[in-house]
């Protein structure tokens, strides 16, 4: 029952938005269907915050290494969620003067929730994206050789790329002819992103979208059930 | 020489990059941007439209990707408000909303302080549910928004009285940073409606190979990354604000100066490993 249930939904759901998705007399079914997509996404904004607290919460009770990371997991969901909450620092809506601040905006610019996005969430997150130019470059020195003719193939695309992406593209190759407008590296750059990343991204896509096919209908016909779990907890 | 190139401390590898990022920021280095095809198909798109036009702006990426992102956004913002259309925002990641309410305020607010609330811009804020969403509002956009960001009922919003659904908008400005995003948008809204929808993007760089296979019939304009989102800046400060715009409408170009010496020194650190390891080799092999 535990995994009958569930299946019987997924399996309903999926058909009515094949159905709907060829036979306009049921069009509205799949909106309907879309729509209770929708409520459960948002409720599992609720679900993976419990699921958080509790995987962190047992890390930190078990003293697991690195239990405190987790702690300070814990404690910056709790403190965001209980400023965004309370609205802390918000300033009542001009059409509801006479009310608490819980008629402002939680994100308005001086509110506690603002301070922890503009001051702690955004440089943290920015830094860590940051980071990547330092190990792309150290990678780049250790690991990009030219082995064998593939990997030289790919070595002389990234140096167009590369270079192609700045005007350093536009300087070197400047002074070829028009008759050889083609072979600009800004040009070169383009082509090969128009044509062979394109032709081998849409193979990937085709292959993908079978594959999605096949699974999709495998889950929907209950041969692939999986994705429900074992069913022993 | 070789012994020092074959012992490079990864530690100086960091400073060097480091340096090549932060040297250009601070002389303020800046490079003549040659626009391409694709960022002047978005820049087409737009000027096509009349003022009074519907674009409904979907801010799909978060602080990471701000570097490349925020610079299109605050350029595309501009040359929408530009040309007087009427702007829909809205929002399928959870912190889209602040990248929304940094463009109201650094562009709208500041620069085009006529524009009022609720009939010429409307922030319908963040929605769960990614290409759920997508495909609800391409029939109903009531059926998910009933309130905008601020909580003010739809009805009571002059701009969307008229709007059912977003296939009522001419146009759609989707920029990106990864899933839910432009490709959902191509995929759940523009494709099932061909003639209702149009749709130009702007994206950050490890994404774009994903959406060339969109173009040119579903995707008609894409900006790939800072350099797409340069090349657009130029177009439309040449356009619209001259040869000497404020900082901030020069920002994407202002960060292809890190980009083309960051660039040149990855070249030259692939270079100079290859090189090392062809002498080892040949060496092997005496």
């Amino acid at each position: 029952m535990k995994r009958t249930i569930p299946f019987l939904i997924a399996s309903v759901a999926g058909f009515v938005l094949i159905i709907a998705y060829f036979v306009p007399f049921a069009e509205g079914w799949g909106e309907s269907v879309s729509i209770w997509f929708d409520v459960l996404a948002a409720i599992a904004f609720i679900l993976g915050g419990g699921n958080l607290l509790k995987n962190h919460l047992q890390k930190v009770s078990a003293r697991k290494p690195g239990w405190a990371y987790s702690a300070i997991t814990v404690a910056a969901f709790a403190l965001t969620l209980f400023a965004g909450l309370a609205k802390l620092g918000a300033t009542p809506n001009p059409q509801y003067p006479a009310s608490s601040a819980w008629s402002g905006a939680y994100r308005e610019t001086g509110t506690v929730f603002w301070w922890i996005y503009e001051y702690a969430f955004v440089p943290l997150t920015a830094t860590i994206f940051a980071l990547l130019a330092f190990y792309v470059a150290s990678a780049a020195f250790r690991a990009f050789r030219a082995r064998n003719t593939e990997a030289a193939l790919l070595l002389g695309t990234a140096f167009i790329i590369l270079l192609g992406r700045t005007f350093a593209g536009v300087y070197l190759t400047s002074w070829l002819p028009d008759s050889l407008y083609g072979l600009r590296i800004e040009n070169l750059s383009v082509d090969i992103m128009r044509v062979f990343v394109t032709a081998g991204n849409r193979a990937i896509m085709i292959g993908i979208a079978l594959g999605t096919a096949a699974v999709s209908l495998k889950i929907l016909l209950g041969v692939d059930r999986s994705y429900l779990g074992s069913g022993d907890e | 020489m070789l012994s020092i190139l074959r012992n490079l401390d990864r530690r100086l590898i960091f400073l060097m990059m480091l340096l090549a990022v932060a040297v250009p920021i601070l002389l303020q280095s800046r490079f003549p941007e040659k626009p391409s095809g694709l960022a002047q198909a978005v820049f087409d798109e737009i000027e096509a439209l009349q003022p009074g036009d519907r674009v409904l702006l979907a801010f799909d990426f978060d602080p990471a990707s701000e570097g490349e992102l925020g610079p299109m956004a605050t350029s595309l913002t501009y040359h929408c408000a530009q040309k007087e259309l009427r702007l829909y925002f809205m929002a399928l990641w959870p912190v889209g909303p602040q990248m929304i309410s940094n463009v109201i305020q650094d562009v709208i607010r500041r620069d085009f302080p006529h524009m009022v609330y609720g009939e010429d811009y409307v922030d319908l804020g963040f929605k769960s549910g990614g290409e759920g969403v997508i495909k609800v509002i391409l029939t109903d956009l009531r059926q998910l928004y009933t309130t905008d960001a601020r909580g003010t009922p739809l009805n009571r919003i002059p701009m969307l009285e008229d709007v059912t659904d977003i296939r009522q908008m001419d146009l759609i400005v989707s920029l990106s940073a990864g899933t839910p995003g432009t490709k959902e948008w191509v995929q759940y809204a523009v494709t099932p409606y061909p003639h209702d929808l149009r749709i130009v993007a702007g994206c950050t760089g490890i994404q774009a190979p994903l959406l060339y296979p969109y173009i040119p019939q579903q995707l008609p304009g894409l900006l790939g990354a800072i350099k797409g989102a340069a090349e657009y800046e130029e177009l439309v400060m040449q356009a619209y604000a001259g040869e000497d715009p404020p900082a901030r409408y020069a920002e994407a170009r202002r960060r292809m100066g890190p980009q083309l010496v960051a660039h040149v020194l990855m070249i030259l650190l692939i270079i100079a490993g290859n090189v090392v390891y062809f002498t080892e080799q040949k060496r092997g092999r005496r």
